[in-house]
């Protein structure tokens, strides 16, 4: 591929869209003027064509399957970027007036009380911009409700050695001791090294229910009782909320407080790398510690009159985490996608989704490894890797996938399986493209035994080959234009 | 796998090498192994400081991981590898050689008897793979 | 309506899994919380819930009704068309991050100008592919501070005039951090400059901070402000409207160390407040204390140019507790909306948008202060925000512009309790003459009652 950069693309003295001359007398100009200002100048049919162009070197969901274990990369509906893009939402400015804004409140309301219901929570603050900083604020409050407490012992958070990186990055950001839990053979929470953390110094328990190895965890009962009775919180990470809808509540099995992500369960697109939304629900005892804003009823309405909504503070709230209200494109989305799936909708799309990958695992464990011989929820987990090839890797199989038009699933993670490779389909993908999908994982299952210098020098077809990362760690070129420090 | 049999390891993976009172410190061929290729290295631990032993004097970056090295020792650094935040590579191509980073006075020399000799942490490794 | 499998799949598959319905599926789930009934309104078609979404629109009054003087840390610039068509196509909203870039160019070379962009803008040597947000792109930069100085410094210097939502969510991040910020309690003066903050400067200092146009409007020098920090050894960080650096000497160009900023006036809706794009760029030296992601230049296997995510070692799913931050998702498609905006705007266009700013909010604030009973707070220079002084309460004033179709400015008694009858004033390329006009003559009559 050779798609210019647009420093590259630049002609001088190009400009692309004009602006009316001022209506008004000019103003002196700064004493802070800037002399000179570095961005290209491009024609409009030259931004069009090099955007379109570099767009075709994407994969995407509209194109193809993601099998990726955690990311719950199901279909994102059009009718999506349609709401989302109602000029009377888009054009709504966060500080007006709220009684100019009650059609933003009454959805923004309505999404709370959903999400409520859906996890089996007693409050929800729709404001974290994303899972990870659904965490942060599921931790600060915890760390916030012992400290009202007097508690100020509890430091200590343990975090499963399954889980996903930024549970202990969230941790260590907010000054708490992380301690790892390993997992039993059955992949459950090891009880026994449980049991021996549960005292006075446990601020909580981080459990990801299914967990990245897709399994449910058969003692969670037993779990989230030794956690309480040390008198800690347990908090549940909500990637992996696609198996549980209409399945069970995690409220319902004790879970304190926990995060949802719109971009993973909800149908709002992934954006190449967000913008995600990372609702937080929390139990009866938490509630008064969400961040702010929070949406509410200021007014009760009557037979005539619509109720007032509008922001309140909860009484002893951890603060703000972000600017504004959220990332309120995304409720839009959201909200759309739970509006037409209803309870009904919801249970499908998790029987569906643990069905596929039930399907998947049935099939492929026999030209596969696979660690954990359980039933599996909406993800599963094979090793990449046979004993009688032993040059061979996950990552080789993963790369080999793309040359059969097909994103690779997660790799290397969770890290307690020896070169993992992680499988979620989702519940949008219909049993022929998952057929396709095995024909292919078998196919490169046999070529890693008869043809391996195949799949290590893959991708053959791809616009670019492997990349020097190293290169690209060393000699930083991280800018257009400026050379690396060498 | 080159595990020197005139140093003392850690089950960290670190090495020291032991003149008298002064030791040299850095990680072993099994570490650079593990980590692939070294991309950056910051020595944190500067001449002149006082450190205990499990301090951190050193982090390593690869393209897929990232370490820290503990001192196996406490005592004074007198000494930094100054070439090496310039050369990464050298941790992956002569880790016992030019890879060295601090160089310390020890302040305790019975903390040695502590760590592993070449035997023994070359049976450590072997029940760590 | 996206599940696609028939009775007939769902069967085989089944079979094919050895089960004989979904529920035994679930048998892990213990029996007593399992398939709740979930108290939610039925599922509508597409069009019943379009229409229904369309109520909730229309039930608002928007900045295409009401002509707009609100700002603060918000503004209702102009946003092409091009740019939404550009992020609307599915290659780039429905991709995944790319962390296989052989399948990501796209993405990939788009955040790298992206971060080419915002460095050439700011006038710092690099940028990450986004933050949340202006907010907590200030939160990180506290993070980055301290880590620097491996925790053995521990005072924020923190100017007043900085968003106060931004100092308030860098309280709640630095939750976890023993730091002592000073700067911005009760009753400072916020009339001084920059300067005022000279003084709390010491050598247990990690970072002062301040706002650039500042929360009032107020544009100042920062030279003195970072010799000082840096004569100490403190860093400087600078917290940007991007737009007014269309016209506006870049920070990086008085000696920021950092720049955070709210990227939503480069081309992002007002959205009620999100998503919106976190800008955060710094000196070379600090890349790696950086948190989020970078993407860097590198050869593929075929000897091509490509662009891959780069120095993931400081990320979460690498160091794990030992992270620069947790974040992991992004503002990805935002950055590329912000992208398209300043490659279409470009040199010309975007320095003709800062002054139309520019100059509309001369004419306003000029014209606003000749009225009797109204001056302006400051006498500093200021780019396309300032501070009104008027004669009554601003939830008056702007119940009065709201009947006239006018959505007034921010009421700062809100923040600031020595600022009552204190209204800040934006405008921009999207306010004409006679929007200016009307809003001179609503306020004009209040004052006259």
């Amino acid at each position: 591929m050779s798609e210019p950069l647009l420093c590259e693309l630049s002609v001088s003295g190009r400009q692309a869209i004009r602006f009316p001359e001022p209506d008004v007398p000019k103003a002196e100009l700064p004493a802070l003027l800037r002399d000179d200002l570095p961005l290209p100048e491009l024609s409009e049919v030259d931004i069009v064509r090099h955007f379109t162009r570099l767009s075709k070197y994407n994969y995407c969901i509209d194109q193809g399957m993601y099998p990726l274990g955690s990311c719950t990369m199901k279909y994102n509906p059009k009718i999506n970027e349609e709401t989302a893009r109602l000029p009377g939402f888009t054009a709504t400015h966060p500080l007006q007036p709220i009684v100019t804004v009650q059609g933003n409140l009454l959805l923004m309301y309505a999404l709370q009380e959903w999400l409520k219901e859906i996890g089996g929570f007693a409050g929800v603050a729709l404001q974290p911009a994303a899972g990870a900083q659904g965490e942060l604020t599921g931790i600060l409050i915890m760390r916030a409700y012992h400290a009202a407490r007097g508690d100020t012992k509890r430091r200590k958070i343990l975090i499963p050695d399954s889980a996903h990186g930024t549970n202990p990055a969230t941790s260590a950001m907010s000054g708490l001791e992380v301690v790892q839990l390993s997992s039993d053979p059955r992949g459950n929470v090891d009880l026994a090294a449980l049991r021996a953390h549960a005292d006075d110094t446990l601020a909580g328990l981080m459990l990801t229910n299914p967990n990245t190895l897709g399994l449910f965890d058969e003692n969670v009962l037993e779990v989230v009782r030794i956690v309480h009775e040390a008198g800690g919180l347990v908090y549940g990470d909500g990637a992996n909320l696609n198996a549980l809808l209409g399945i069970v509540r995690p409220g319902d099995l004790g879970i304190d407080v926990m995060h949802f992500n719109l971009h993973k369960t909800f149908s709002t697109p992934h954006g190449g790398g967000g913008p995600g939304s990372g609702p937080v629900g929390v139990a009866a005892h938490l509630v008064d510690f969400l961040p702010e804003p929070l949406v509410g009823i200021l007014e009760p309405g009557d037979d005539d009159t619509a109720p007032l909504y509008g922001f309140i503070k909860p009484a002893q709230s951890i603060g703000r985490v972000k600017s504004f209200q959220g990332q309120f494109g995304m409720l839009v989305r959201a909200y759309t996608y739970m509006r037409m799936q209803g309870a009904e909708g919801l249970r499908q799309v998790s029987e569906y989704a643990v069905l596929n990958a039930n399907y998947l695992m049935a099939v492929l464990r026999k030209s596969y490894h696979l660690p954990y011989d359980r039933v599996c929820m909406h993800e599963f987990v094979l090793a990449g890797v046979w004993p009688e090839v032993p040059d061979v890797h996950a990552l080789d199989i993963a790369k080999r996938m793309m040359d059969y038009s097909l994103h690779p699933p997660t790799n290397y993670f969770p890290l307690i399986v020896h070169e993992a490779l992680m499988i979620e389909p989702t519940e949008t993908e219909s049993k022929q493209t998952l057929d396709a999908f095995i024909e292919i994982m078998q196919k490169i299952a046999e070529e890693a035994h008869t043809q391996p210098e195949l799949l290590k020098t893959a991708p053959h077809i791809t616009p670019v080959g492997r990349l020097d990362e190293v290169k690209a760690a060393k000699e930083l070129v991280l800018c257009c234009g400026v050379d690396s420090p060498d | 796998m080159n595990i020197p049999a005139n140093l003392k390891y850690t089950s960290n993976d670190e090495w020291i090498k032991v003149e008298g009172k002064v030791g040299l410190v850095g990680i072993s061929d099994f570490a650079q192994n593990q980590l692939s290729d070294i991309v950056y290295v910051e020595i944190v631990a500067a001449e002149g400081d006082t450190i205990q032993k499990g301090d951190t004097c050193a982090t390593l970056e690869s393209v897929k991981a990232a370490a820290d090295v503990f001192m196996p020792v406490s005592g004074k650094i007198i000494a930094v590898n100054e070439n090496l935040p310039d050369k990464p590579e050298l941790v992956n191509s002569d880790p016992y050689g030019e890879a060295w980073m601090v160089k310390v006075e020890l302040s305790n020399p019975a903390e040695l008897d502590g760590l592993l000799d070449a035997a023994s942490y070359e049976k450590h490794i072997q029940e760590k793979g | 309506m996206y599940i696609p499998h028939t009775d007939a799949d769902r069967e085989a598959m089944l079979h094919t899994i050895g089960i004989s319905n979904l529920e035994a599926l679930f048998q892990d789930v213990p029996a007593s919380h399992r398939f709740p009934k979930l108290n939610l309104p039925p599922g509508l078609t597409e069009m019943e819930t379009l229409a229904e979404l369309r109520d909730f629109a229309n039930a608002n009054e928007t900045t295409q009704d009401l002509a707009c003087f609100l700002g603060a840390g918000a503004y209702n610039h102009y946003s092409p068309p091009l740019v939404d068509s550009i992020i609307r196509r599915g290659e780039f909203y429905t991709a995944y991050t790319p962390y296989q870039p052989e399948v990501s160019q796209g993405t990939l070379q788009a955040i790298f100008d992206y971060q080419s962009l915002i460095a050439a803008l700011t006038g710092m040597e690099v940028s990450n592919a986004s933050h949340y947000d202006g907010a907590t792109a200030v939160a990180e930069a506290v993070s980055l501070a301290y880590a620097n100085f491996r925790g053995k410094r521990n005072r924020i210097v923190l100017s007043p005039a900085l968003h106060p939502q931004y100092r308030e969510t860098l309280r709640t991040y630095n939750n976890g951090m023993p730091v002592e910020i000073v700067g911005d309690q009760a009753g400072v003066a916020l009339q001084s400059g920059p300067e005022a903050l000279e003084a709390l400067i010491d050598g247990n200092t990690a970072v002062v901070i301040v706002q650039y146009p500042d929360f009032f409007g107020r544009v100042y020098d920062l030279t003195a402000l970072a010799k000082k920090a840096h004569e100490v050894g403190a860093l400087l960080a600078v917290s940007v409207n991007p737009m007014a650096l269309g016209l506006l000497t870049p920070p990086g160009h008085f000696g920021a160390d950092i720049v955070t900023g709210e990227g939503q006036p480069l081309g992002l809706p007002l959205s009620y407040g999100g998503p919106y794009l976190g800008i955060f760029a710094t000196r070379l030296e600090y890349v790696r204390k950086m948190a989020g992601r970078l993407v860097g230049e590198t050869v593929d296997n075929r000897g091509q140019r490509a662009y891959v995510l780069t120095l993931t070692a400081r990320e979460q799913h690498i160091r794990r507790e030992k992270a620069t931050s947790n974040i992991c998702t992004n503002q990805a498609l935002m950055a590329l909306a912000a992208t398209v905006y300043m490659s279409f705007l470009g040199k010309h266009g975007l320095r003709e948008v800062a002054e139309l700013c520019y100059h509309k909010a001369h004419f306003a604030a000029s014209s606003l202060a000749a009225l009797p009973g109204y001056s302006l707070w400051s006498d500093a220079p200021f780019f396309n925000e300032f501070v009104l002084k008027c004669p009554t309460s601003v939830k008056h004033i702007n119940e009065h512009l709201l009947d006239e179709g006018v959505l007034g400015g921010y009421d700062l008694e809100q923040d600031y309790p020595g600022l009552a009858n204190h209204m800040l004033i934006a405008v921009t390329e999207m306010n004409s003459k006679e929007d200016i006009d009307l809003l001179v003559d609503v306020l004009e009559e209040v004052s006259n009652e």
